[in-house]
């Protein structure tokens, strides 16, 4: 196979036909650079969404209440359910479906934050430790609210980095006392989030809030982790046994979305990850449709070929050329067209994909862009190799026909002189 | 040399069959000269055909160089002509996109003969035809008696021991034929067996022996002392 001799017969053949060569690899490669291109997209517009999924655990859900809509029990309808403390131990105890929880004490009207003479008035969260894994929150610098501060309620603050920039400027804020309204509270650490950057929000531990703004045992939504599940159906009804739990602790229907409401973000994670899973497949089916297109092109060309190549054939079968010299004669010239040409296509798809996620990578870091639902549209080594994989056996496949036709070539009917 | 006993061949013609060669009987001693005449249809391409194992027979026997050739699959009868049979045919089958040398060498080629060494041999026998010179050049780029010079050492270049040639002068004007004829006689003076088919009564009557054909069975013999009246009975014919 890998003969000298083979090659150099081949490249003759190849040479003496460049246009039809180039316009059968053209076929091919256009193929291959159809499926890289979509592949890419596909990759991108995934990569995109999981991106926006990415600002929080995937298996983060939320929890809220409010009244009541359905009558439940001999209770009436439009009652007020409210979260509390104990529901927090409830769920941070019993429930062996969930990982990590956070509550949240929404702090009454807008708190003013003052450092010296700077002042402003800005969202503040309340939570558990836990929230940094859950809502991934990333720190400049500081540590974020820990057990500690909780268990002892400390007055304690983790700012949004703009807010920091609002009432400190170029100073350092760690260690530094911000007033909430009247109350000095210690600066941790402070958050930054590139994501959202009119997002103004500063962390208090949820213990503090309570107590410091008249709360009580008062809880007004819960962020949890569920345990990861591979499908919708299960992270449904982890969702639905929370739900139940729940219902029962405060006596409402389970059904009942306007007494509590909440969002599981697996499932809906699942169900869009299966949407991109449809589309690639689709991708497939829609490349490998190009690419057959490409290949038949190759078969055909092959076959007139050969035909043109009857005598030629003939001769050599008369001169000793076996049947299986022959098939590896046509089958190699296949496999180099559609190789060369596929992996000029996949090159080429492969490098303009390449490209566009550097123009993107560009446009992130430079700051814009972060509207755009696409993120590394790139094919992985993996799908590439696939890819070639597929051109060599194509290749084989559509050099095969010909081949055989040449095999049956009887050298006495291609040697016959027409006179 | 070649022993045919008994030869039937038909072909098949649509539904009916035609029977061409119909119980030939053939000997032909090794280092003989010989040529098959008769007119068309009377099987003399068909039995070409069987000599050279280009194709298969319906019944009888036929030994070349002592060895039954008989339903041999085509590797094989490829293998037995690339040793046995040198052809020369009347169009000259060069390879159009090879030069002299590399049509000459390409028997070699089957056989696994590395590259320098087949061409080193090919030009030894274009020098021995007079066209070493030639050796680069792409056959459209010489006259036919050159073409068909460079068939002729592609023929004798795997040593067989028969050349087959299927009328080698048909394409050429009466000078260059003599020329070929002359190359034929010299390699049959070396002690090989050659083997022509012609039409023409002048270069049958250069070979040692005539074999006419006529509705598929050898109608007469002509030796090599009657070539003399059989030459005197074609002028008056």
């Amino acid at each position: 196979m890998f003969d000298v001799d083979v090659w150099q017969e081949i490249f003759s053949t190849i040479k003496k036909n460049k246009l039809r060569t180039f316009l059968t690899g053209f076929s091919v490669a256009w193929g291959i650079f159809m499926l890289m291109i979509l592949l890419g997209s596909g990759n991108g517009l995934q990569n995109g969404v999981k991106e926006q999924f990415a600002e929080n655990s995937v298996n983060i859900m939320w929890m809220w209440t409010g009244d009541t809509s359905i009558p439940y029990q001999g209770l009436k309808e439009g009652r007020t359910i409210k979260f509390n403390n104990a529901d927090y131990n409830f769920l941070k105890e019993k429930d062996e479906d969930l990982e990590l929880v956070s509550s949240r004490y929404y702090l009454p009207g807008n708190i003013m934050y003052t450092y010296k003479n700077e002042y402003g008035s800005f969202e503040t969260s309340s939570c558990h430790p836990a929230l940094k894994e859950m809502e991934k929150v990333k720190l400049t610098s500081g540590r974020f609210i820990n057990d500690l501060d909780l268990n002892e309620s400390r007055k304690v603050i983790v700012l949004a980095e703009n807010v920091r920039k609002a009432l400190f400027k170029e100073e350092d804020a760690i260690g530094k006392y911000v007033k909430l309204n009247t109350v000095p509270f210690k600066v941790i650490g402070v958050s930054f989030d590139a994501k959202r950057r009119d997002g103004r929000t500063s962390y208090i531990p949820v213990s503090t809030a309570q107590r410091i703004f008249n709360g009580a045992d008062r809880v007004h939504t819960f962020a949890i982790t569920t345990k990861m599940v591979n499908t919708a159906e299960e992270a449904d009804s982890i969702t639905a046994k929370v739900r139940q739990g729940m219902a029962q602790r405060h006596k409402f229907d389970p059904k009942d979305k306007r007494a509590m409401g909440s969002f599981n973000m697996l499932a809906e994670y699942i169900r869009t990850m299966k949407i991109f899973q449809a589309i690639k497949i689709f991708v497939w089916i829609i490349g490998i449709g190009t690419l057959i297109a490409g290949i038949v092109g190759v078969s055909n060309i092959m076959l007139i070929l050969v035909k043109e190549r009857t005598r030629e054939i003939g001769i050599r079968k008369a001169l000793g050329a076996s049947p299986a010299s022959v098939i590896t004669l046509v089958l190699l010239e296949s496999i180099l067209i559609t190789t060369i040409a596929g992996y000029i296509g996949l090159l080429v798809g492969v490098g303009i994909m390449e490209g566009i996620n550097y123009g993107l990578e560009q446009m992130l870091a430079a700051g814009g862009g972060e509207r755009i639902f696409f993120r590394n549209p790139t094919v992985d080594f993996t799908t590439a190799i696939t890819s070639m994989v597929i051109l060599v056996v194509s290749g084989a496949l559509a050099g095969y026909l010909p081949a055989r036709k040449a095999a049956n070539v009887k050298p006495i009917e291609a040697l016959r002189d027409e006179n | 040399m070649i022993q045919i006993s008994n030869l039937h061949k038909s072909y098949a013609m649509g539904s009916n069959s035609l029977h061409v060669l119909k119980g030939l009987n053939l000997e032909i001693e090794e280092g003989e000269f010989v040529s098959i005449m008769g007119s068309s249809g009377s099987g003399k391409s068909t039995l070409l055909n069987i000599l050279g194992i280009l194709d298969d027979y319906d019944r009888g026997t036929y030994y070349l160089g002592g060895k039954l050739i008989q339903g041999l699959n085509e590797t094989k009868a490829a293998m037995t002509r690339n040793e046995m049979i040198g052809f020369i045919f009347q169009s000259f089958n060069l390879i159009s996109f090879k030069n002299a040398m590399e049509n000459v060498a390409l028997p070699l080629y089957y056989q696994k003969v590395s590259r320098k060494k087949r061409n080193q041999i090919a030009l030894e026998y274009l020098d021995r035809l007079g066209l070493k010179e030639w050796a680069g050049h792409l056959p459209s780029e010489l006259s036919g008696g050159q073409k068909q010079r460079v068939a002729i050492a592609r023929a004798l270049i795997s040593k067989p021991q028969i050349i087959l040639a299927d009328e080698p002068t048909g394409a050429l004007d009466s000078a260059t034929s003599f020329e070929v004829m002359d190359i034929l006689k010299d390699i049959n003076n070396q002690g090989k067996t050659v083997i022509i088919v012609t039409h023409e009564h002048d270069i049958a009557a250069m070979t040692k022996k005539i074999i006419r054909l006529k509705d598929g069975v050898i109608e007469e013999v002509i030796k090599n002392g009657d070539l003399q009246l059989f030459k005197e009975r074609i002028l008056t014919e």
